[in-house]
Order: C-alpha cells, then structure tokens, then sequence
C-alpha cells in the first residue's frame, strides 16, 4: 500500500484516502453533527424559494428559535422537574422545541407578510429579521442570565445495540447517521420525504409551478398567495428545529450569536446542492467535512508527501471552501445552478396590477 | 421644493417614532427582568440616558460622529449601489478587507512620516474595498451571478482571509493574542476633543463626492438610469456591464475606506478575529436614507448616535445595549412595511421616490445581463 503513494499526483489521491478512511472514525461524527442545523437550514430555505420567495433571514430565524427553544426549556424545567424518557425528552426539553419552532414561524410569518402581502424587497425583508433576531437575542439574553436561569436539559441520541455497530464499515456509519439525536434523525426523514414530494406529489408540482412560473399557476387556479404563505411559515419549522438542535440537542447553552454564520451557509448548501432538499443534505454533509477537515488536521496532520502540502495549507482554507465553492457553482464556472425563475420576484394578482 | 423634501423624509420620519414605541412597549414588557418589577417610565429613563450621553457632552457629541463615519462611509458603499439596482451586502466583506489592506500598508510605512503613511494607508485601504466590491460586480456583469449571494459568501471569505493573515504573516512580534502590531505614523490625527479623528472629516468630504458623482457626472446619471430601466439604459447606449462592474468596484472603495478609517483612527490595530456589525447597519442607514447620500448622512448620525448613547443607557436604565440593534431593526421595518406607517398617521399624498430601489432584488439564478 504505502509503495503506492510515490506515484506522482495519484499517491498523493492514494494517500487523502487512506487519510480520511483513517479519520473516519474520529471525524464522522463531528460532520454529521455539524451539518445537521446546515441541513435543516437548507430545507427552511428550500421550501421558501421554490415557491418563489428568497430567504437570506434563515440565519436570524435560527437565532430566534436558538433562544427561545432554550430559554422555554429552562424555565419549563424550573417549573416541573421530571427525569428523562426516551431521547431524554422531558416535558421541558419538548415545551423547548414547540416554543423554538413556534418562534420561528412566527418570524416566518413577519418574512412571508413583508414579501408576499407588501410585496416589500424579500432581501430587505430578510436583513431586518437578521438584525431584529441579533438585536433581541442578545438583549435578552443579557437580561435572562442576570437571574441564573437553570439548565434546561439535553437530548440525547439514540442508542444501537452493539451488534449492529460492530459490523466493518457498515457499523460505523450506520453509527455516524443515525445514532444521533431526535432532532438530527428529523431532519435524515425531512430530507428524503422532502425530495418525494416536491416530485412525486401534487403540493410539489404547485411548488415547483409557483417558484416558476406564478402567472401561469394562477390560471390553472393555483392560489400562488396561499401556496407562498404556507411554503414561507412551514419552512419556518425547519429553521425552528435547526435553532433548536443548537440549544437543546447539540449543547444546552444559548449565547449571543452564537449561529454564526450557519444560516447563510445554509443558504449556501441550498444553492450549491440545485435548490433540491437531497442536493442540499449533500452539500451540507461536503461543506461540513471540510470544517471537519479543519479540525482533523489540527488535531492529526497526515503523515508524508500530502502531510506537508496538506499543513502548507492554511488551516482558514477549508472554512472558506463552502463559500468559494458556491460563489463558483453560481458563477457557473464548473456546473452552473440556477434558481427557479420567479425566486424574488413578489406576485401580484392580474387583476389589481392595472 | 418643500413638499418635495416633506414627502422624502415624512415616512422615515414618522418610521423612526413608531420604532421608539415598538421599543418604548418592549423595555415595559421586559421590565421585570430589569428592575424586578413592572415600570412604565423604563422607557423614559432609557430613552433619556441615551439621548443625554449621544448630545449631553461634548466628549458624547464627538462619540457620536465618530460612531458615525464608517455608517456614513460603508452607507455610501449600499446606497450607490441601489442607485444602480444593485443590492450590495458585501460592504461588511469590503469594509473588512479594506481594514485588512490599510493595516499592512500602515505596518509596512510606520517609520515613514504621517504625511506619507496616512495617505498611503488610506489608498490601501480603498483599493482593498474596490477589489472586493469588484468581485461581484464583475460575476454580476459576466456571469450573472446575484450580487447579493456572491458578497454574502465574500463576506465570509474575508474573514477568513484576515484570519488567516493576522495568525500568520501579519501577527505582531510581542503579542499574546493574533494581533497585529500597532500603527504608528499612519495613525489618524486626532481633531476634535478625546477622539475624533480626521476620518470623520473624510465622511464628510465624501458625501458631498458621492451627490455629485450620482447627480451631476455623466457616470452618475448612467448609473441611476440603468438602475431604474436597465433596457432603456442599453438602448441609449450605454454599457451596463462596464457600469455594473464600476459601481460594485466604487461601493467597495467607500467601504474599504470606512474600514480604513475605523482602524487607523479608532482601533490602532488588527486582531484575528476582528468583527464589525458596520457593514449590515450601512444596509439600514442606506435604507433610512432612501439611497440618497445626504439622507444616508442624517441616517448615520442617527445611528452613531444610539450607539453612542447606548452605553450611557445601559449603565442607568440598566438596558442591554443591544437594543440598539433591535431599535433599528424596527426602524427598518416600519420603513419597508410603508403602508403601515402612512395607516396608522393618515399620511396621504405620493409614495416617496423608491425607484431605484424597485430593481433591487431580481431573481439571483437569472441569466447574464
């Protein structure tokens, strides 16, 4: 094996493989859960912008529901204390994630008012939830902590039995994917149902005919207010759960901003994977690994020829890949994605546009 | 003339008196996380506190035309931008970079003389800008990608960029954290009081450039016609490509110098981690300005103004400084949700001149323009 990896350019090939078949282990793990709330970010964008309405307020929505999943969770907890079921679900770690995601449709709401009903400028739109979800987080974050609130709990992830996750290859990731958490498991089913839907079932045609082509759906007698303004708040618990998994599945602390810029690298993965929920869970799982790259040089630099080329490398390259990526996927330079053609455009009805 | 100007500042007007209820209700609402108990007059005593630490002092005034000059700088860097229907969220990118750039070229002349290293730092820093702004201006014109999508992920890019830059090549000698040197001799003078620096007056040289480059030079009315008819404007003649590319890489200068000017008057130095809300509250100053650069002016006051009232609030009404950013968060959307405002005070008579902001956000997959 390691004669092999003198062979110019290939060896080097060789040699990231057998790396990354080496980190697996150590790395999946950190990939997956990185990508959950990128995902799920996705999916809140994808259902917005395939009917046509463009969302850039993803980040602020996950923010909102961050806090508020956290801060219901921890005053449930406060007012009834129960032990762990399943999952590790208590009755405050469920009144969290109802909160969290009734927050950010409720914001969702705000975004679909402003963009469908006022017809305002949808990116305008979406920068005052982003400054709005900044601003009242951290304010009242600030003002909730003063009083030492209690730790409103974790979920936990689901437990396999040791002879499935013993099998070679298999086992680990099987391990990697779905013994995780409930949020995360949620998000593996949006996914796939999501791509069933959008086209195997009517609501996905509709979808798909109102992202495109608004006018000609509304002569077939499609609602294209109606459709939007369901699309935008149900996209809404997509958001809600990725601001959650951040507060009461992947930690059980909220702080000031603490999404980070995840919400726009949905917004990115949704792009990049072709405004498809399976594209997007691939993008997402790519541009977490190359965080997850990030990390597993710093901790284990490979070994070697690719060792050196990899550490010669600054560490802060593989942070921006996501964004490079994107910005070449939609310059379209290596394999072009296109929007569908009436994203950002606000609808007005014929009849009232004279 | 005076209808005119009262139908332009009416609505934000009036947007920024809803804003200050909307927030007036939520302190009340918050009140018992604050005090331990309901108050009404929360609002007052806050409201008070930072009108008295933004104007009650001279060192308070000069805060906040200090806060106000990366507004006032990076709000030209949007607004230009949406005078040509181009919606520029990568003034945060250019803004950093700019920093970066202007940091470099300062480090690299501190032993020369201010009145060599100034200037040179200052040019570094617009010519960051530009190049970032020209970016996606050049994709936008050759390509058709979105601007709005391309600066988003810029943005990002640059922060990695001065993150990698400060923990490597550019990290100081004797530093604990990644952080550059101190500027020396491209440090800008002090004028007015504590610390208000010269860059404050370069804000307000700019504004006056930026009104007659939109509204007396040729370029400027290209770029306000292809803004507001891209069709009609390829008709007469001109370039849209060409003018897209020019005016991206001239809101960059703008921010690039707002970045410059904040590090080489009010920080003295790069850290690694260097964040900065400028290039997103130039997004609302350029909106509450209606894209006009002596709107954009008054837009930024206002806001340096809050900030720098903030801290005097929150050290007697006991409020987040947060605030703030909630504040003008409203104030923006009261602003884009018009019809509510022109409701709720029966304001009737024309609809403000918004035209050059229809074009903004024009589906971000479409084709090459």
């Amino acid at each position: 094996m390691e004669g092999l990896y003198d062979i110019p350019v290939i060896g080097l090939v060789i040699q990231f493989v057998a790396y990354l078949v080496a980190q697996f282990p150590l790395v999946a793990p950190i990939i997956v859960a990185a990508a959950v709330p990128i995902v799920l970010g996705a999916l809140c964008g994808f259902m917005n912008e395939r009917s046509g309405v463009v969302n850039i307020g993803i980040e602020g929505m996950m923010l909102i529901a961050a806090f508020t999943a956290w801060w219901a969770a921890s005053l449930t907890a406060q007012a009834i204390p129960a032990s762990p079921g399943p999952f590790g679900i208590t009755p405050a770690l469920f009144v969290g994630l109802a909160v969290g995601i009734l927050a950010a449709c409720l914001t969702s709401l705000l975004h679909a008012w402003l963009s469908i009903s006022l017809r305002a400028d949808q990116i305008i739109s979406g920068t005052i939830i982003n400054v709005f979800a900044f601003g009242i987080t951290g304010y009242l974050n600030i003002l909730v902590s003063q009083n030492a609130p209690r730790a409103g709990g974790q979920l936990s992830r689901l437990l396999l039995p040791g002879s499935i996750t013993e099998i070679p290859v298999i086992g680990l990731i099987v391990k990697a994917f779905i013994s995780v958490g409930p949020i995360a498991l949620t998000m593996l089913i949006s996914v796939v149902v999501l791509q069933y839907l959008l086209y195997r079932s009517r609501w996905g045609l509709r979808t798909r005919a109102v992202g495109e082509h608004p006018r000609a759906s509304e002569t077939v007698g499609i609602d294209v207010i109606r459709l939007r303004y369901r699309n935008v708040i149900l996209g809404g618990i997509f958001a809600g759960l990725a601001g959650a998994y951040l507060t009461i599945e992947f930690g059980n602390a909220f702080q000031s901003g603490m999404t980070n810029g995840r919400g726009f690298i949905a917004l990115a993965a949704l792009i990049f994977g072709r405004w498809t929920p399976l594209g997007s869970f691939g993008a997402a799982l790519l541009f977490a690994a190359s965080v997850g790259l990030e990390r597993s040089i710093n901790i284990s630099p490979p070994t070697g020829t690719l060792g050196d080329l990899m550490t010669s490398v600054p560490s802060q390259f593989y942070g921006a890949l996501p964004y490079i990526i994107t910005i070449v996927v939609l310059a379209g330079v290596v394999g072009r994605s296109v929007a569908p053609a009436a994203d950002g455009i606000p609808y007005q009805r014929e009849s009232k546009a004279a | 003339m005076i209808s005119r100007i009262r139908a332009v500042v009416l609505v934000p007007a009036l947007a920024i008196v809803l804003a200050l209820v909307t927030g007036a209700i939520l302190m009340i609402a918050t009140s018992p996380l604050v005090t331990g108990e309901l108050s009404l007059i929360l609002p007052l005593q806050a409201y008070l506190a930072m009108l008295s630490g933004a104007f009650g002092s001279f060192d308070g005034l000069v805060r906040t035309l200090v806060n106000a000059t990366p507004l006032v700088l990076a709000g030209l860097a949007v607004g230009i931008g949406f005078k040509a229907g181009l919606f520029n969220i990568g003034a945060q990118g250019q803004f950093i970079v700019g920093a970066l750039l202007s940091t470099a070229v300062a480090l690299g002349v501190n032993d020369a003389p201010p009145l060599v290293g100034i200037p040179m730092a200052l040019l570094a820093g617009m010519v960051g800008g530009l190049v970032w702004g020209f970016i996606p201006g050049f994709l936008k014109a050759y390509t058709g990608a979105h601007e709005v999508v391309t600066t988003i992920m810029l943005n990002y890019v640059a922060l990695a960029v001065i993150s990698w830059a400060v923990s490597g090549p550019m990290r100081g000698a004797n530093v604990t954290f990644a952080r550059t040197d101190d500027i020396l001799s491209a440090s800008l003078p002090i004028l007015l009081g504590r610390d208000g620096h010269l860059g404050i007056l370069l804000a307000a040289v700019a504004v006056p450039i930026a009104a007659w480059l939109l509204y007396r030079s040729t370029v400027g009315f290209e770029i306000r016609t292809t803004g507001a008819n891209p069709e009609a404007a390829r008709y007469a003649g001109m370039r849209p490509k060409n003018l897209i590319v020019f005016t991206m890489s001239l809101c960059g200068l703008f921010a690039g110098l707002a970045g410059a000017t904040e590090i080489l008057g009010e920080v003295g130095y790069m850290t690694a981690s260097y964040s900065t809300g400028v290039g997103f509250d130039a997004i609302a100053v350029a909106l509450l300005g209606r894209a006009h650069p002596v709107g954009i002016l008054f837009a930024a006051l206002l806001f340096g103004a809050m900030q720098a009232g903030a801290g005097n609030m929150q050290i007697l009404a006991g409020l987040p400084v947060q605030m703030v950013d909630v504040l003008q968060a409203v104030i923006l959307l009261f602003l884009t949700a018009e019809i509510v405002v022109r409701r709720i005070f029966r304001v009737r008579g024309q609809t403000a001149e918004m035209v050059e902001m229809a074009s903004v956000s024009r589906s971000y997959g479409g084709g090459a323009t």
